[in-house]
């Protein structure tokens, strides 16, 4: 009984801190893009614009919520929920600092792929239920995109699960004490460039932004969405994009690994993802989209090659390091 | 409908299926308002229609009830983008007719105004054509804020000149309106400068990036042969591997003073496009320093101060008079009776005729590829629905 | 000249910048002689002018743009009569133009593919641009 109460009151922080977080990131990006723009970004609400989300969450919390005529309704109310659940979800198995998290399962990374791959399907949802014909191509190509760029993503990913020798996050996570994977000779380099691509690709970010694509598609899945569930879907999108920062720090930076006493962990991990997350939205004020043809040549024709290629030279090495007859 | 039937349906699909998709008028990337209606087969065109003329307002009809010394500033009003070049169409036609004399200082004065307004209008080309293939929450957005600001500094320069900023007046039949104030050629000249290193940013920014690369080569090829027969102008045709530019085709304006480049691409992509416009910034510059340097003195208009609105009177007759603007040939086509207003105008806009090679091109593109190409023709709709 | 000969109608105007008029039934054969024979490839604008009883002119500019040289070709379609020839076979950048035309004059282009009015609405009433089509009198209902 105290366990299940534990968890839950764990599941708790955790979500509101993400929810929290997630909120922020908003400002994070926009200020950002803004000084790439040399513009200022929002200023006027709070003290240098800190207030900002605050304020868009209560503009989205008072909208109208339009329903089309003709959507599948069911359809089209689950699938913000659907979309935002495996956002949250992903959070679960991510370790702040040693023992810090909600759950440390032995198959942590496998959970954390299969589950971020789910978002797919709200996002399936949403363009098949809005009985929209922008989101309707939206969501094909969605189903497209995830298809494949999930392949090369997850094999960048079990690139430092070969070094680590284990699935579990927290283990990953303590194996790169003396050397974080991202300095691995070569293969560190080549895996962590690998996994910011395919990230963008599994965010959905630009350059691979194909379905949201509002020059062409003018919001993709989400066109038909206002008020709440817009800022569900929202919400959902920056906790995949955060969750995804989080495991890339892990995966490649580290983690809670840094100078100062151990309660430093769990903020050099924060500004270690904010720094994956930062450099993702680097690439996307400065890259204009890509086709949806050119997107799948460059999965299938290069990505997915090179990152089970990457994958089986980092076998190899693990092979020939740990020495004959393991 | 019968469960059977509906089976064949399902069942019978053999994904040749087509979807019809409208695009605009409301459409972020619709640059202003245009509609196409699409046919999709995937994520293919297979069909195109276009749909214009949510912006008439029957300019032509209105030249007609307009005295010579009033339509000038409403001509602004087609290619409000371009301003300066369109109302330079009107009033080369009247005085074409009227055998009506410039004096020098108020022709070097149209070119340079006009150059001016060519480098404001490619910087809104490239802002808006980055921001339909990298998105309002993209790349292009970057590209756009910075084309923006550049464009700022040359709106600043009409200002001080004319007190407007987008729909200037500033030609009138004989001349021009307004001369130089004090210290605006310095002021220009900087601005130039300044610009002048700005774009060699943007083409940093634009042509190392392989992904900029990938969505402009080999994309929108418009031939030679299509090119000339729908009549498509400036840097389009140009891009084609036509050498047509007016100001040196039918030099108006002294453009014969000048020295300068008519750059000539003919892959005919939206690549070349930009390329061509890229050169074209730098050449107007160059025109733009030109005209500062050899700026004669004397009059800027060769008929005194309008009193009274019918104050001009053309005699019998017809003309044509074009001008090479950002987006290629703005004419003006006259038919003069002899009164204070013209008899019938025709305006030929550059943008229509560019505008109608879409539905030629567009099919067997991807739909994404279709806002490329539609911004890579640079219209403004004011001009094309007139 | 070449086009007097073939066509039997002078050519005024200037040096570069030729003027033919010609009877409408040899619209559509003039277009294609100054394409073909003149080379005449670039299609400037086409148009029309309204010379109330006397009838429509319909003309067109089209251009050589290797030897810069423009010929303005017209033809007269005559009181009451509002069918020309259309070009949309030799230029096919005639076909928004002959549209435009027939929105704003009435004239029916035989042999355009698809005359549909282009800049108004499809339901609208009469011809803005000639000259019995009064502006300032309001035309009901208010649009």
């Amino acid at each position: 009984m105290t366990d299940a109460v534990d968890a839950f009151v764990a599941g708790f922080i955790v979500l509101s801190a993400v929810v929290g977080v997630v909120t922020y990131v908003t400002l994070l990006e926009r200020k950002f893009a803004a000084r790439m723009q040399s513009r200022i970004g929002p200023y006027r609400v709070g003290p240098h614009g800190l207030l900002q989300p605050i304020a868009d969450a209560l503009k989205l919390l008072m909208k109208e919520d339009i329903v089309p005529r003709l959507a599948d309704r069911v359809v089209y109310n689950l699938a913000p929920i659907v979309f935002l659940i495996p956002g949250m979800l992903i959070f679960a198995t991510i370790p702040f600092a040693p023992g810090l998290g909600v759950a440390d399962l032995n198959i942590g990374i496998l959970f954390f792929l299969a589950v971020s791959a789910m978002e797919i399907v709200g996002l399936f949802m949403a363009g098949w239920g809005s009985n929209n014909k922008y989101a309707l191509l939206s969501a094909m190509r969605a189903v497209n995109q995830i298809i494949s760029y999930d392949l090369p993503f997850i094999f960048t990913a079990l690139v430092p699960v070969l070094l680590a020798g284990s699935l579990r996050l927290s283990d990953i996570a303590t194996a790169q004490a003396g050397l974080w994977f991202v300095f691995y000779p070569v293969i560190g380099q080549l895996a962590f460039a690998a996994f910011i691509i395919t990230t963008l690709a599994a965010e959905n970010r630009v350059p691979f932004d194909i379905l949201e694509a509002e020059s062409e598609l003018v919001a993709g899945f989400r066109v038909e969405y206002s008020g709440m569930k817009f800022a569900l879907i929202q919400l959902g999108e920056y906790a995949h994009m955060v969750g995804t920062s989080f495991l890339g720090a892990l995966l490649f930076l580290g983690a809670w690994a840094g100078p100062g006493p151990a309660w430093l962990g769990p903020v050099w991990f924060l500004l270690k993802a904010m720094g994956v997350f930062l450099l993702v939205t680097w690439v996307r004020w400065s890259f204009v989209r890509i086709r949806v043809d050119q997107i799948l040549a460059i999965s299938w024709k290069l990505l997915l090659p090179l990152s089970l290629l990457l994958l089986m030279a980092t076998a190899l090495v693990v092979v020939l390091r740990s020495g004959p007859g393991v | 409908m019968d469960p059977e039937a509906r089976k064949v349906i399902e069942m019978g699909y053999g994904g040749a299926e087509r979807l019809t998709m409208n695009m605009g008028p409301q459409h972020p990337s619709a640059h202003g308002v245009f509609r196409a209606i699409l046919t999709l087969q995937g994520e293919t065109v297979v069909g195109m229609d276009a749909v214009i003329g949510y912006l008439h307002r029957c300019h032509e009809k209105l030249g007609e009830t307009l005295t010579y010394t009033q339509y000038p500033s409403i001509a602004s009003k087609t290619d409000y983008v371009a301003a300066m070049s369109s109302e330079l169409a009107y009033v080369r036609a009247a005085e074409l007719l009227g055998k009506i004399e410039v004096p020098k200082r108020a022709q070097y004065l149209r070119v340079l105004v006009g150059e001016l307004q060519r480098i404001a209008s490619h910087c809104v080309w490239l802002g808006t054509w980055c921001m339909d293939m990298g998105g309002a929450l993209g790349g292009g957005a970057t590209v756009f804020l910075y084309c923006i600001r550049e464009r700022e500094m040359v709106l600043d320069l009409f200002e001080a000149l004319v007190g407007a900023r987008l729909l200037y007046g500033f030609h009138q039949v004989g001349g021009t309106r307004y001369d130089l104030p004090a210290g605006w050629v310095q002021t220009c000249r900087e601005t130039v400068d300044f610009i002048d290193r700005r774009i060699g940013e943007w083409e940093d920014m634009l042509e190392d990036n392989d992904f900029f690369l990938a969505r402009a080569r080999g994309v929108g090829v418009i031939s030679r042969e299509l090119a000339q027969e729908i009549g498509i102008s400036g840097p389009l045709i140009r891009a084609s591997g036509v050498n047509y530019d007016i100001r040196r085709a039918e030099p108006y304006s002294s453009y014969e003073d000048f020295d300068f480049k008519v750059p000539v691409e003919t892959a005919g992509d939206c690549y070349a496009r930009y390329r061509v416009r890229m050169v074209e910034f730098r050449e107007s510059s160059k025109i733009v320093r030109q005209v500062l340097d050899g700026l004669p003195a004397g009059p800027i208009s060769s008929r005194p101060g309008v009193k009274s609105v019918g104050q001009v009177r053309i005699p019998k007759g017809e003309a044509y008079a074009r001008v090479e603007g950002p987006r290629g040939e703005v004419g003006c086509y006259l038919v003069a009776d002899g009164s204070a207003k013209p008899y019938r105008m025709k305006w030929r806009g550059a943008s229509f005729s560019n505008l109608a090679v879409l539905p030629h091109i567009i099919p067997g593109h991807k739909v994404a590829d279709v806002v490329a190409i539609m911004g890579s023709v640079d219209p403004v709709f004011g001009e094309v629905d007139r | 000249m070449l086009i007097q000969d073939r066509l039997g109608a002078p050519a005024g105007g200037e040096e570069r910048a030729l003027v033919v008029t010609v009877p409408a039934a040899q619209w559509r054969e003039l277009a294609g002689f100054a394409k073909e024979t003149l080379g005449c490839r670039y299609l400037s604008f086409l148009s029309a002018v309204d010379w109330k009883e006397e009838g429509l002119e319909v003309m067109a500019r089209v251009e050589n743009l290797d030897d810069n040289v423009s010929l303005t070709v017209k033809t007269r379609l005559g009181p009451g009569e509002s069918h020309c020839q259309s070009l949309v076979a030799v230029y096919r950048g005639a076909d928004w133009m002959e549209r435009e035309c027939y929105d704003m004059f009435g004239i029916r282009f035989d042999g355009h593919p698809d005359l549909r009015r282009i800049l108004l609405p499809q339901d609208w009433e009469g011809h803005p641009l000639l000259k019995s089509y009064a502006v300032d009198t309001p035309h009901p209902p208010y649009r």
